[in-house]
């Protein structure tokens, strides 16, 4: 019986690896049209889906985008045209990769900042702890008694 | 001793529970997206009329006064959910509706609009989603609120109810001048 499980994982493995969302039949009439198209359709997001890119969507609108795509890459629009096309229409959320505006802005510049403010208190707390006494050192006092104390024990 | 440093963490996460409570009490639905033709004029379109297929129909026929512009299918479940409410719009608050028909079938439209009646001043056959595509329309139903110029002030996804038109929608329709 050990085979037939076997059999079925292989045959899952397979199938797996065959299922590509929502992807039609396509002839390009070059290979760099064909590179260009699957890169684009991996760029763009599904307006339709939370998160799912248009080449990653079963969703009628992301089969119209990429149908959209195909014909402008044939008709020789370049990627930067098909892009503003898209957001033209769709607005800046089919973007993945988001353009630099005053609003986005701060998605690059947050991390920075963040680092740096995190530099700026490690170095603060490191500071404070050098300027504040040593707690090695004692007084005359407390070392007798530490001393005194330490003695009775052992 | 800078003692307020400790209270950071606790301050960012306040920040983070202010923000999570705002979403939450203000229904923020992470499905809706922003329009990008809010504010921009009816792109130009020609297709033909769903009953009749030898009348063209452009942007130029919609204008004059403000309408809604409906996107809807019979293969669209809450578009027929949607309908009867749309029907007493038109008829009940004498709302103008432009039909769009989307990606269906002629024969299905036709038959759709006898048997449940047509609340659309105009009916506009899309087979292809062509205009639905040029106005960023993502399914069905999809609703547009057009001033009389032909400028889109307001786009709404989803089914219409006539708590959500009362609530909402109605001032949005009455501000269109």
């Amino acid at each position: 019986m050990r085979w037939i499980n076997k059999f079925l994982i292989l045959v899952l493995m397979v199938a797996g690896s065959l299922v590509w969302a929502g992807q039609e039949a396509r002839y390009f009439d070059n290979e760099q049209l064909r590179d260009r198209y699957n890169k684009l359709i991996w760029q763009l997001r599904c307006p339709r889906c939370e998160n799912q890119a248009i080449g990653d969507s079963n969703a009628p609108i992301s089969g119209d985008m990429r149908d959209r795509t195909y014909e402008m890459l044939h008709q020789g629009y370049s990627d930067r045209e098909i892009i503003d096309y898209m957001v033209d229409r769709y607005s800046e959320f089919v973007l993945y990769n988001p353009r630099l505006t005053f609003g986005t802005l701060w998605l690059w510049l947050a991390p920075a900042l963040a680092l740096v403010l995190g530099a700026v208190v490690a170095v603060l707390l490191a500071r404070r702890k050098q300027r504040s006494p040593s707690s090695a050192a004692f007084t005359k006092d407390e070392k007798q008694r530490l001393e005194s104390l330490l003695g009775k024990d052992s | 001793m800078k003692r307020w440093i400790l209270f950071v963490p606790l301050m960012v996460v306040a920040v983070i529970t202010g923000l999570f409570a705002y979403a939450l009490l203000n229904e923020v639905d992470p499905r809706v997206i922003p329009s990008a033709l809010e504010g921009r004029t009816m792109p130009a379109f020609q297709l033909t009329a769903v009953e009749d297929r030898q009348q063209f129909l452009t942007e130029q026929d919609l204008l004059g006064e403000p309408y809604i512009i409906n996107f809807w299918a019979t293969w669209c479940p809450s578009c027929r959910w949607e309908h009867p409410y749309l029907n007493s719009l038109a008829n009940d608050e004498g709302v103008r509706i432009i039909g769009v028909n989307y990606k269906d079938e002629r024969d299905l439209a036709i038959t759709w609009l006898q048997d449940y009646a047509n609340p659309y001043a105009l009916d506009i056959f899309d087979p292809n989603g062509d205009l639905g595509f040029e106005m960023g329309v993502t399914g069905a139903p999809e609703t547009f609120f057009v001033d009389s110029k032909g400028v889109i002030q307001h786009r709404f996804q989803g089914p219409i109810d006539a708590a959500l038109w009362n609530n909402r929608l109605k001032a949005v329709y009455d501000a269109l001048d």
